[in-house]
């Protein structure tokens, strides 16, 4: 143990081994984990007394009672375990504050949304009306105690699905097709090479202006009086989706054993219907949950509708003519610009109902894509 | 059912590596011909020529002559998917497709090729083949079990059923006993002496002992260095390559002094 | 390598796999093009402003002077989002992989995904009612305390801020990063790890000399998928940043993204104005084009030695 020796054998396993003299054989004392939870309360304690007592704020404090655990509980475990224990726990406790640092943001959000949208998110006129006709006034009324609130977010909900399938029908056979040309037909030759980089290129497209493309193309085409329209957005979001449907789906392809191709293809079976009833059925559990997810990452998507659909008050069935809404733009046009500036609080209700919904539709999407991947994966037969 | 088939001069490429030179031979219908020799000397590589197969390798091609029963495999004109179905494949795994069951599996070839046919044709042909791959018994109640819930033994003679229900002429084997245990290769030995009435049976094998038990005819493949080509070295009756061979490498290979 | 299959002679074709193989090499090439219409239109309705007179620029003064300000504020809100988010995310990546037990990292993966699903504009409602509230001491203290740096010097009475933007991106960007890590930490090859622990390697060691430099090529990867992703953020910075002209200071209200740039102002844009934001939208691609391929660079280059393959 107090030689510094590398031994021989460690070079010929891997040169990446080689760093091992980065290490200080220094010797290491066995340490039992008992103290940490004496520190940890003493840093509990810090942390209230400054707190409480001296009356810093409650994060401050907190950060100053953790930067004191790590520093006394280093210091102790050098002295009881050697300089190396010392480092490792401190370490370890990095790496659970990171996850906290996670956490807290998600917890609180979600919190949030929840607490402010609940009271409004599942009344039946909410979801069934939209918010054709109303104005301030009835914020005011309603503000006052002379009316109801009144305006709902139906039509979102109705433009949510209809561009968001919409994208998905625009999406899922360009990008299913295009892995599949990756996959079974164009290997590693140039054109798949320039297109996997390519896709890779489109992936990093930021989502507004995958809006602005859509609202150039269409004013291109129909004249910038009518250019807005659910279509546009549409393909906006398809423009986002596409790149994540070839890759999830390229990726699903490729774990189809080859042995599946090859056996299809001896019994004298054309190759395209080896694909389509061999590669694909074997792959459909992933494919649907990759599908399921970039439909998850397109459908809060707001920046690009802003741009190339525009905003609707009422119910708009038709993608072809006309502004429609969408929840994510309902939430951000109802809480950036109330539609009485005086009593901002109705509108405001309405936005985090919006936005609870939308948050609900996005983890209920996440939920599916991972329960199709568990209960229909291959090998469970039919 | 069986047919002949002519090797003329027939070398292997993948893109510029030479795999295997000038082979031909004659594999003549109704036996059992295997094909022995170290790893890497292309014997595997050759037997994927016989169906094209090797095809499906991005820059495989040959150069030279395959007949069957006169009529060149490489011909101008020809289909691989029609030669495919003349001549079955099994291969080194067993390879079910673990999306169909146990009776969608035989009848792939068929289905997958959108053939209609009727419930009783199918049931059939489905029993037939399951017989003729010795499997009947074992799975005759759970047709509609998944494949793959099948042992490896059966999981191969599965799909040795699924070549023969495409009714081809020559059957096509790659090693296929390396993944199994001794008492499912006994299974697949005895299957092959059967389906050698029926059928030209062509094997690569591993396993010198297995081609001595059921093979008519053997031929050796050897390569003189790594980085050469692969070559026949000697192709003879199987009595005459393992107990009184031509050539001292086969000898040398028999008797075990390497490989 | 060029010859896929072929013989002496032609290959015969179905017509199922003529139709099959087109319908497949058709979407990949329509994805070429729609990437090449992307850039062609946004030239094409960019051009206007890009051309146009100095005096006809909203300030007056050219598109240059219009959108540097715009793109100073982008990069650095981007900047300051991927300091933060790095060493945090590389340290969720290890917890997950490495410190908490399989079925707990399991789980917190799930959360993380969670946490890159929310939409962005929940982001920046929580960002502007809450979270910039709960900054609003530290900017106090900062403007008190540590004026002398310019980027201090200035407070805000709401917490809408640059500084406050770019924490919530920051948060934004964490799964990406995280995600991508996590993976490659994952794939660490066990020899190595299992090398370092039986020399006698501690937890950290074990991570130092193995983990590591075997995970640095995909975290740096994860980390300009990030950053390229800060920059595109929309909606967050338009809703929590209260935009203004350019100042250095992050700690009050000013400055603005090109993003939320175009999302403020676009709705009422028209003529020159609407080409304008879309200039400002091209300069923007380009922008992260340039991270994007800076970072597959990056990868491509460490992964020769990295062992991976």
């Amino acid at each position: 143990m107090s030689t510094p020796t590398r031994s021989p054998e460690s070079d010929i396993h891997h040169s990446r081994m080689d760093d091992l003299s980065g290490i200080v054989p220094s010797p290491v004392r066995p340490t039992s984990d008992r103290p940490l939870l004496l520190i940890g309360l003493g840093a509990v304690a810090v942390w209230l007394v400054l707190w409480q007592v001296v009356g810093l704020h409650m994060v401050v404090g907190l950060v100053v009672g953790y930067l004191a655990f790590l520093l006394v509980s280093y210091l102790y475990y050098r002295a009881a375990g050697g300089q190396r224990v010392g480092l490792d726990i401190v370490v370890r406790w990095l790496v659970y504050a990171a996850f906290v640092c996670a956490v807290v943001p998600l917890i609180s959000m979600l919190w949030t949304v929840i607490g402010q949208g609940l009271p409004l998110a599942f009344e039946w006129f909410f979801i069934s009306t939209d918010m054709k006709g109303i104005t301030g006034t009835h914020d005011q009324a309603y503000a006052a105690g002379e009316g109801p609130l009144v305006g709902g977010a139906g039509h979102a909900i109705i433009g949510t699905l209809i561009v968001t399938g919409l994208a998905t029908v625009i999406s899922v056979p360009i990008g299913m097709f295009t892995a599949i040309y990756l996959v079974e037909y164009g290997g590693k030759n140039a054109l798949a090479r320039g297109i996997r980089f390519l896709v890779d290129v489109m992936t990093g497209i930021p989502s507004i202006v995958a809006g602005l493309f859509a609202f150039a193309l269409f004013t291109q085409i129909f004249g910038i009086r009518d250019a807005k329209m659910g279509l546009a957005g549409a393909v906006a979001l398809s423009v986002l989706m596409i790149p994540t449907v070839v890759r999830n789906s390229e990726e699903m392809l490729r774990i189809v054993p080859n042995e599946l191709r090859e056996a299809s293809l001896a019994l004298g079976v054309p190759k395209w219907r080896t694909i389509a009833k061999v590669v694909l059925p074997t792959a459909a559990s992933g494919l649907a949950s990759g599908i399921t997810l970039a439909i998850a990452r397109v459908i809060g998507e707001t920046a690009p509708l802003l741009v190339a659909i525009g905003f609707a008050r009422e119910f708009n069935w038709n993608f072809l003519e006309g502004p429609m809404n969408t929840l994510a733009v309902y939430t951000y046009w109802m809480f950036t610009k109330p539609l009485s500036p005086a009593v901002i609080e109705p509108s405001q209700e309405r936005a985090w109902a919006a936005a609870l919904l939308l948050v609900i539709l996005v983890v209920a999407l996440n939920l599916l894509a991972r329960f199709i991947a568990k209960i229909f994966a291959p090998k469970s037969g039919r | 059912m069986s047919k002949r088939i002519d090797v003329n001069n027939l070398n292997i490429f993948y893109g510029d590596f030479h795999a295997v030179k000038d082979v031909s031979m004659v594999i003549e219908p109704k036996s059992v011909t295997a094909f022995i020799g170290p790893s890497g000397c292309g014997k595997s590589t050759f037997i994927r020529t016989l169906n094209r197969m090797h095809e499906v390798i991005p820059g495989a091609r040959v150069e030279g002559e395959v007949s069957i029963d006169g009529q060149n495999l490489y011909g101008r004109g020809v289909d691989p998917v029609d030669v495919r179905r003349q001549v079955g494949m099994v291969f080194q795994r067993p390879n079910p497709f673990p999306t169909m069951s146990i009776r969608d599996n035989v009848l792939a070839g068929v289905r997958l090729n959108s053939k209609r046919m009727s419930r009783k044709a199918a049931d059939e042909l489905c029993e037939q083949s399951l017989r003729g791959a010795n499997l009947w018994n074992e799975v005759k109640d759970r047709l509609d079990k998944p494949g793959s819930g099948l042992s490896g033994g059966q999981q191969q003679r599965l799909c040795i059923a699924r070549a023969i229900a495409v009714q081809p002429e020559v059957l096509l084997m790659d090693e296929p006993c390396s993944a199994l245990d001794p008492i499912s290769t006994l299974a697949i030995e005895d299957l092959i002496n059967e389906l050698k009435s029926d059928y030209t049976v062509v094997i690569v094998t591993h396993n010198m002992q297995q081609a001595a038990r059921v093979s008519d005819r053997t031929g050796f493949f050897n390569l003189e260095a790594t980085g050469q080509p692969g070559q026949l070295v000697e192709f003879d009756d199987t009595q005459k390559i393992f107990n009184n061979p031509t050539k001292k490498a086969t000898e040398d290979y028999i008797s075990g002094r390497f490989g | 390598m060029t010859r896929a299959t072929s013989s002496a002679h032609k290959p015969v074709r179905r017509p199922g796999d003529v139709v099959f193989s087109s319908l497949s090499l058709g979407s990949g090439i329509l994805i070429l093009l729609i990437l090449a219409l992307v850039a062609v239109f946004l030239i094409w309705q960019g051009m206007p402003a890009l051309t146009a007179e100095r005096e006809e620029i909203s300030g007056g003064e050219g598109f240059f002077s219009y959108v540097w300000p715009l793109v100073f504020g982008t990069v650095v809100a981007s900047l300051i989002a991927m300091v933060l988010a790095t060493p945090v995310a590389v340290g969720i990546a290890l917890f997950v992989s490495h410190y908490a037990p399989r079925r707990v990292g399991n789980a917190i993966g799930f959360v993380i995904d969670l946490l890159a699903a929310v939409p962005s504009v929940v982001f920046g409602m929580w960002g502007m009612a809450v979270f910039a509230k709960q900054l609003v001491p530290l900017y106090d203290w900062l403007s008190q305390n540590l004026a002398f740096i310019p980027i201090f010097d200035g407070r805000s009475a709401t917490g809408r801020t640059l500084l406050t933007a770019a924490v919530v991106l920051a948060v934004m960007i964490l799964p990406i990063i995280t995600s991508v890590s996590r993976e490659v930490f994952l794939q660490t090859p066990r020899l190595h790890e299992e090398a370092a622990l039986a020399l006698g390697a501690t937890k950290w060691e074990m991570i130092r000399t193995a983990v590591l430099p075997f995970g640095a090529p995909g975290v740096i990867g994860g980390v300009m998928l990030g950053l390229g992703r800060a920059l595109g953020e929309t909606m967050a910075v338009a809703i929590i940043l209260s935009p203004g002209v350019f100042t250095w200071v992050l700690t009050a209200s000013g400055n603005n993204t090109i993003p939320a740039e175009i999302a403020l102002n676009f709705p009422e844009a028209a003529g020159l104005r609407l080409s304008e934001l879309i200039a400002a939208g091209l300069v923007l691609f380009v922008l992260t084009l340039a991270v994007n391929l800076f970072a597959r660079w990056i990868v491509e280059k460490r992964s020769e030695f990295s062992g991976a393959n």
